[in-house]
């Protein structure tokens, strides 16, 4: 804040708070006791409505007391906390450094639970319930925004319970996958080919996973793919998980099945990320999830 | 003389606060008195013995704040069923208010902690420092081995009783056979062994409870109820002309002088008012009847059985000062017609409105599903193509079994053409938790336009009828 305006604020506050407090005391002292005619009446002389008068009923000493303890607790407070203009206060305190000092006792607290399993494979993990029951409720927080509960995907979202992996599905891969997220890029082919080209090409491939397709137009693709789809799909179509190109000879499709869709990415390229998390969690949580992926693909 | 030299000459000075002065009220006996006690006992047994008892091998009565869970005999309350405990505040509110509006602060009279406290620590200092006359010798007397004797004996006890109520009180929260165990762990831990097993907020808040109970009940007593305790402020405004208070009879009593038990008042020209003063000495909060009715008065009715005794020993009939009502006072009403005033608008409306939130309450109660669900659909991945064209979209359900068997629940989808769950429809979930899962609900291709459509999830108990719930969401199709 000191940036925006000028240190006189800091001290304008700050006599502001002080006098007021001290002001409070003085209050205290200057009205705690009055002067009233000896034996004239018992009445505090306010007077209401003409005639309606006020008894003094005098309050319990310790009641005053407790004025005091709020004026001694505010100059206390004054001097440990921050709260005077810019003083920082003699403790030092800031919400950074609570949030630190209880993220160091969360780590902690939890550590031990998380070192136990860091120092096991994944392959054994992923039969450990309590370690998998630790992962799901990581994916639930962290995977399933886009992956799903199930963990089944969705459109342009993989899914991580079949044995089709774009990058690979060993749990080194998948721990890659994790730690550093993936980008993959097909670049848009519309200049390249022309729309009957691309119509072609598209028929060709659908007749490598044996979609209902039109011959002619497949067999006219067949040397437009080996030309410009092989370098990254393969010459077969079969994919390669280092560049994360997928297999265009199974069953499944990441943007849909069927000729609209297929046209649709090779005019207009797709571009697919999925986020680093390694800033995001600890390489032991990382561990943990790895093992909860790699344990979906396991179960069939 | 001018006026302001006559004022100067004659001012005084005047404090607003003022050291309290304690009151030694004397023991009293007699019909209300026995009712105060009884209600003691009542409330006390309670307070004190329900927390030891066992109920499905576990504390009967217990508030499971780590865990959210309270459970009271044979229910399970979860923190949805917070409507529970605010339909019990206004139950309580609502007695309260109707209880004054008949018979004025019958719940400080007779059944406020800080009444039922102060009198078992007033019962106390009675045995150890005498009756009131005796305690107000001891308080003059010097400091001496017999004052600091009876002194440290009556706070020893006092705090002896405090404790106790400390440690009940943590024992509805931490279970109290557990809690006494760790209790039992700090003797030798003074003794010098190891680290007692007691926690530092149970310790703290059996410290904090008890102190609280000796501060209140042993120092403070009249002075919370006058200084620092809203119920007795907003009380009195619920007083109306036919409410039961405590009233000194004046023209009976009026005036008011002491006279030889032989001789006729009438004749002195007396009331029946002895001015023996009882009525004073026996008021809890130092406060005198015959003035009228002031804010200080909690309702005790000490001063009626104090007054009852000394009428019955000088011959007079009893009630010169008694529960009566400003209208029975001013209109010299009989007992039955001043009764009869009871019934009014204001008390039947009262009546009413708690019966029924009462029944509701009861009724709510008793058709409660032991069975929660919270349907959370998928949120970013919207709607998915499966394997011939299905669609298919994804819901968590969390399952929250509210007793304290484990149960088997199946779950049915329904609002669509042929919609069904694909995968797993039987779960089963651990007495007294809940369970997130997850399940897949799927249309066959075409069964939908695209856009939104209600559908409705019914989860029921496998073998139990009536143990079933009904939670609608939205299946979206693109």
């Amino acid at each position: 804040m000191s940036q925006f305006t000028s240190s006189f604020w800091d001290y304008y506050i700050g006599v502001i708070s002080v006098v007021s407090i001290l002001a409070c005391g003085v209050l205290l002292l200057a009205q705690g006791k009055r002067r009233v005619a000896g034996g004239e009446s018992e009445t505090t002389g306010h007077s209401w409505d003409e005639d309606l008068g006020e008894y003094n009923n005098p309050l319990p000493r310790w009641w005053m007391w407790l004025f005091w303890i709020t004026i001694v607790f505010a100059l206390a407070y004054l001097a440990l906390y921050p709260g005077l203009g810019s003083f920082a206060g003699y403790w030092k305190w800031t919400q950074v450094g609570q949030l630190e000092q209880e993220t160091k006792q969360a780590e902690a607290q939890f550590g031990p639970i998380y070192e136990k399993f860091a120092g096991q494979e994944v392959a054994q993990l992923a039969k450990n319930p309590e370690a998998l029951a630790i992962g799901q409720k990581l994916f639930l927080n962290i995977c399933a925004q886009c992956h799903a509960s199930d963990a089944a995907g969705s459109r342009g979202f993989p899914n991580l319970t079949d044995n089709d992996w774009l990058y690979g599905g060993d749990p080194a891969a998948i721990k890659a996958s994790i730690t550093n997220g993936r980008n993959g890029i097909m670049p848009p082919f519309a200049p390249a080919l022309g729309e009957q080209g691309t119509k072609d090409v598209a028929h060709y491939v659908m007749s490598l996973s044996g979609m209902a397709h039109d011959s002619i137009r497949s067999a006219r693709g067949k040397p437009l793919f080996a030309q410009i789809c092989a370098a990254c799909h393969g010459a077969q179509g079969k994919g390669n998980p280092l560049l994360g190109a997928p297999n265009l000879t199974d069953k499944t499709w990441l943007y849909g099945a069927g000729e609209a869709a297929i046209i649709e990415g090779v005019t207009r390229g797709r571009n697919n990320q999925m986020p680093a998390h390694k800033e995001l969690l600890t390489p032991t949580k990382i561990h943990l999830l790895t093992a909860y992926v790699y344990s979906l693909s396991q179960q069939k | 003389m001018s006026k302001e030299g006559a004022a100067a000459e004659g001012l005084v000075e005047q404090s607003l606060y003022e050291v309290r002065k304690t009151i030694h009220p004397r023991a009293v006996r007699g019909w209300f008195a026995a009712w105060r006690w009884a209600l003691v006992w009542a409330t006390q047994l309670v307070f004190y013995g329900l927390p030891w008892l066992q109920w499905n091998d576990r504390q009967a009565l217990h508030f499971d704040i780590v865990h959210r869970k309270f459970y009271i005999f044979g229910l399970v309350f979860w923190p949805q069923d917070i409507i529970y405990l605010t339909v019990l505040l206004i139950i309580s509110a609502l007695s309260l208010f109707l209880f004054t509006a008949v018979a004025g602060r019958l719940w400080c009279g007779y059944a406020c902690p800080q009444t039922v406290y102060t009198e078992i620590f007033m019962w106390i200092e009675q045995k150890i420092e005498g009756d009131r006359a005796a305690r107000m010798r001891l308080d003059a007397a010097p400091l001496g081995a017999r004052k600091a004797g009876l002194k440290a004996a009556k706070h020893g006890a006092w705090i002896a009783v405090a404790l106790w109520t400390g440690f009940t009180f943590v024992g509805y929260v931490t279970p109290i056979r557990e809690l006494w165990q760790e209790v039992l762990s700090v003797g030798p831990w003074l003794a010098g062994g190891a680290a007692p097993l007691l926690g530092p907020w149970e310790t703290f808040w059996i410290l904090f409870y008890g102190f609280a109970t000796y501060g209140n009940a042993g120092w403070m007593r009249e002075q919370v109820c006058k200084y620092m305790c809203p119920y007795a402020r907003f009380q009195s405004a619920m007083f109306d002309q036919d409410t039961l208070i405590i009233t000194y009879d004046r023209e009976r009593g009026e005036p008011r002088g002491s006279r030889s038990r032989k001789s006729d008042p009438a004749a002195l020209g007396l009331g029946h008012c002895v001015d023996c003063n009882i009525c004073v000495q026996v008021c809890p909060t130092g406060i005198d009847i015959r003035s009228g009715l002031q804010y200080e008065c909690i309702g005790c009715a000490a001063c009626i059985d104090g007054c009852n005794q000394v009428m019955e020993k000088v011959g007079y009939p009893k009630g010169l000062i008694r529960y009566s009502t400003t209208h029975a006072m001013e209109q010299k009403l009989t007992r039955a017609q001043m009764f009869r005033h009871a019934f009014r608008p204001r008390v039947l409306l009262y009546s009413a409105i708690l019966a029924g939130i009462v029944i509701a309450a009861g009724v709510s109660l008793w058709l409660r599903v032991p069975l929660k669900v919270d349907v959370i659909r998928d949120r970013a991945a919207i709607a998915r193509e499966v394997e011939g064209g299905s669609i298919e979209n994804v819901y968590r359900l969390q399952i929250m079994n509210t007793e304290e068997e484990e149960r088997y629940y199946y779950v049915v989808v329904s609002g669509l053409p042929g919609i069904h769950l694909g995968g797993q429809s039987q779960f089963d979930v651990e007495g007294a938790s809940s369970r997130m899962v997850t399940v897949r609900v799927r249309i066959g291709p075409g069964a939908a336009q695209p856009g939104t459509h209600p559908i409705h999830f019914q989860v029921s108990a496998v073998g139990i009828a009536g143990v079933e719930v009904r939670e609608k969401s939205v299946f979206i199709v693109r």
